[in-house]
């Protein structure tokens, strides 16, 4: 007996002992080597930002590799001039770990924000800190009214823009266009025009997929969306993003069945993949596919869809699919929808605010477009009016910082990312689906708006 | 995190259920000589103190949010549960569960229950078991990601090939391809046979191994007086394993209740398939309505609790024999 007893209690104290020892091991870590700074660029743009030698700035973001890297290095020299020291971290369940952090006390010192909504919720734990003067001058300077409004909560400027992405565009096949004589459309109407014009020979012109797991539906959104900014506005869009009228109301109706003659006209749809229904069980990856394969000529989807497309294949002007800008219902109308990212501060210290300036100036637009296209061949673009275009490598990126730097233009960022969740990221896109599927353009818009949170 | 902080995270966590383990190994051997009450109190203190954390608050906390709006902020009673059971989408959640849960435990030990029978004392007895139990050792996303592709749509074009098994063989067959996964009620059905294709495995190992355990004489002395195949499995078989039976129908329906994955995977709640368990996930998760889904989560618990004692009543019941 007492030997089990001496045997359990040496159990009890080796097992303790091992625990402390690897407690130990833990609390050194190797110290990663950061001196070798990338860029090169000389130092005379970042003098402004003084010596901030053993200081450091930790950013926190949803970004992850591979498109962490150009993040990483555009920082460089920035880290390389001032001495400061850049910690980021990428972390997939950013957007939700972002508020647990913020309302526990324990934020970083700057949160890279992919969503207005998000970044109302995040001033509101008063965690964030308004940003300085040199960053809301740059913004002025660099930026449209519309993307500063979208930094700005309650009156007060948060957080200037970072990257930027268009989604009013339709893919194409270059080379179908140029044998069949197509021009790009101009207005609404050349494009109904186009369609049917297309539709004549019995091919059905549009492809589209919407499924995307437990956010299907997401794409009919953001038709519905495009539809509703060019048939009723910017301002009616505003009101109907933050629910001053009614989701049932005639502007978002009329666009809903505007995007009805599209997507669920079968004289139109889907090219390839099958009848209306099948742009529910299709993929939003597989929904412009067909395009390649010549049995569908026309498909809405944002810019970053250019990645879709499999290797080798040529996306430009002259290659095997690009994108034209959805046109206004007039010529001379610039809507445009988009989504983008905001860098938020939730310190004041001088060397974040320095990071945080150097973040919203032409410079770090440049440097990171420079990287990114030597990187990853591109993908990455900003509204920073600042960005030369000429650094962007690939055609559609061209064509995108166009779009967003034309003083015409009028942006809007997408209303789903706005709306509230109950709204936003589940009713919408759920009705949307059940809408594809037979559901009537009234019940659809009823259901959505029983959906709204009340108060 | 990289892989070395990983595995130094895990042998940490093992170090540390070691050290618990032997804190109380060595409690518990001091304590000996102060009675074997006091012992049983010591061993049973951290699971209390767990099952308390773990399981009584969470509980207690949810029927608590269950009464209360979506922000958590107003109590409204039970407005949560009138809406589950008055609005159409709510219903449909309602009307589906009820399906599976009907349809699963029956089929599944049905099917397995046949099997079991017809393999029983075969030829390659072993092997043919192993082939409808393997399902059993895949997870439900891997099985629902392989019967979507078994149901995948590709149109009826030429130039355009079926990629999904059934459609192919209704193209061979003559016919045209059909959308499985969109045309309610039926996509319902065709979701339960994941579900089913699952469970059948774990009803025949089951309910084989307790045809194995009839003893012999009984066998025989049925065979003696005359009893044929069909009758032998309705007046032998069958009342032999009954309680086999109960215990493995309850088991697959309680696993059928809380069905989840098979659903989000296949069609996301979407057409008309969405069942309680995955309304609860997206009301709390997705559409940040903490109340709605509190009230689909009690309501879930209320209906497994019945089919849970149930369960256990029987399975004291099989082990007593």
């Amino acid at each position: 007996m007492s030997s089990i007893r001496s045997r359990r209690i040496l159990a009890a104290v080796s097992g303790g002992l091992g625990f402390a020892l690897v407690l130990t091991a833990c609390s050194s870590s190797t110290p990663s080597d950061n001196s070798k700074a990338a860029g090169g660029a000389d130092c005379a743009a970042y003098k402004a930002y003084g010596d901030l030698s053993g200081k450091s700035v930790s950013v926190y973001t949803g970004i992850v590799t591979p498109e962490d890297k150009p993040y990483m290095d555009s920082y460089k020299p920035f880290e390389k001039c001032t001495g400061a020291k850049i910690k980021y971290v990428g972390d997939k369940a950013f957007e939700t770990q972002i508020l647990v952090r913020a309302k526990a006390g324990n934020p970083p010192d700057i949160a890279i924000v992919p969503q207005p909504g998000l970044l109302k919720q995040l001033v509101a734990t008063g965690a964030a800190k308004e940003a300085p003067q040199a960053v809301a001058a740059n913004v002025d300077k660099f930026w449209g009214a519309d993307w500063k409004a979208y930094g700005t909560v309650g009156g007060k400027f948060y957080a200037a823009p970072s990257g930027a992405s268009v989604k009013s565009m339709v893919w194409y096949s270059p080379k179908e266009f140029k044998d069949k004589g197509y021009k790009i459309p101009t207005t609404l109407a050349e494009l109904k025009t186009l369609s049917d014009t297309m539709a004549t020979g019995g091919k059905k012109p549009w492809c589209a997929g919407i499924a995307s797991g437990e956010a299907t539906g997401w794409p009919v959104t953001d038709w519905m969306e495009d539809f509703m900014l060019r048939l009723s506005g910017p301002d009616a869009y505003d009101q109907w993003v933050t629910h001053k009228i009614a989701f049932n109301s005639a502007g978002p109706t009329a666009a809903l069945d505007a995007v009805g003659g599209y997507l669920k006209n079968d004289k139109y749809v889907n090219g390839g993949l099958g009848d209306v229904k099948s742009i529910a069980s299709t993929t939003f990856q597989d929904g412009g596919l067909p395009i390649l394969q010549g049995t569908c000529s026309l498909h809405r989807q944002a810019s970053f869809y250019a990645s879709n497309f499999p290797k080798g294949t040529k996306v430009a002007e002259d290659g095997d699919v690009f994108a034209f800008y959805l046109p206004g219902v007039q010529a001379t109308d610039r809507p445009v929808l988009g989504g983008g990212e905001f860098n938020l501060a939730f310190a004041d210290r001088p060397e974040v605010k320095a990071f945080q300036t150097y973040l919203s100036t032409d410079t770090w637009a440049n440097n990171k477009a420079k990287i990114s296209s030597d990187l990853t061949g591109g993908g990455w673009i900003t509204a920073n009016k600042g960005l030369d275009v000429a650094n962007l490598v690939n055609p559609i990126d061209k064509l995108s910082a166009t779009i967003l730097q034309d003083p015409k233009t009028v942006f809007r960022f997408d209303g789903s990312d706005l709306m509230p969740a109950a709204v936003g990221s589940d009713a919408f896109w759920k009705q949307s689906t059940a809408w594809i599927t037979g559901q009537s353009t009234k019940d659809t818009v009823d259901k959505i708006e029983a959906a709204w949170p009340k108060s | 995190m990289d892989t070395s902080v990983k595995i130094l995270t895990m042998l940490l966590a093992i170090l540390l259920f070691v050290a618990v383990v032997g804190v109380m190994l060595f409690i518990a051997s001091r304590a000996e000589r102060k009675g074997a009450q006091f012992v049983a109190y010591v061993f049973l203190f951290p699971s209390i103190l767990m099952l308390s954390v773990g399981l009584l608050y969470p509980a207690v906390k949810t029927i608590y949010a269950s009464f209360f709006d979506a922000a958590g902020q107003a109590f409204i009673g039970l407005g949560n549960y009138h809406t589950i059971f008055s609005s159409s989408d709510e219903i449909t959640v309602l009307r589906n569960t009820v399906l599976w849960v009907v349809v699963t435990p029956f089929v599944a030990t049905a099917i397995g229950l046949l099997y079991a029978i017809l393999v029983e004392g075969a030829k390659a007895e072993a092997f043919a078991k192993a082939v409808i139990f393997l399902p059993m050792a895949i997870s439900m996303v891997a099985a629902s990601i392989i019967w979507k592709f078994v149901y995948e749509f590709r149109p009826d074009q030429p130039g355009v090939n079926q990629i999904g098994l059934l459609n192919q063989v209704l193209v061979w067959l003559g016919g045209s391809p059909q959308q499985w996964l969109l045309n309610t009620p039926w996509n319902t059905f065709f979701l339960i046979v994941v579900m089913i294709w699952i469970q059948a495995g774990f009803a025949m190992t089951i309910l084989s191994a307790s045809i194995k355990a009839i003893p012999d004489d009984i066998i025989e002395a049925a065979r003696l007086d005359g009893v044929g195949s069909l009758g032998m499995f309705r007046f032998v078989t069958l009342p032999m394993i009954r309680p086999s039976v109960i215990v493995v129908l309850t088991t697959i329906a309680i696993g059928t209740l809380k069905v989840f994955d098979v659903v989000r995977t296949m069609t996301g709640g979407n057409f008309g398939t969405n069942v309680v368990a995955n309304e609860f996930y997206s009301q709390s998760f997705r559409a940040s309505n903490e109340g709605l889904g509190s009230a689909l989560a009690v309501l879930l618990f209320i209906l497994v609790v019945p089919i849970v004692v149930y369960n256990i009543r029987q399975l004291r019941a099989s082990e007593s024999r």
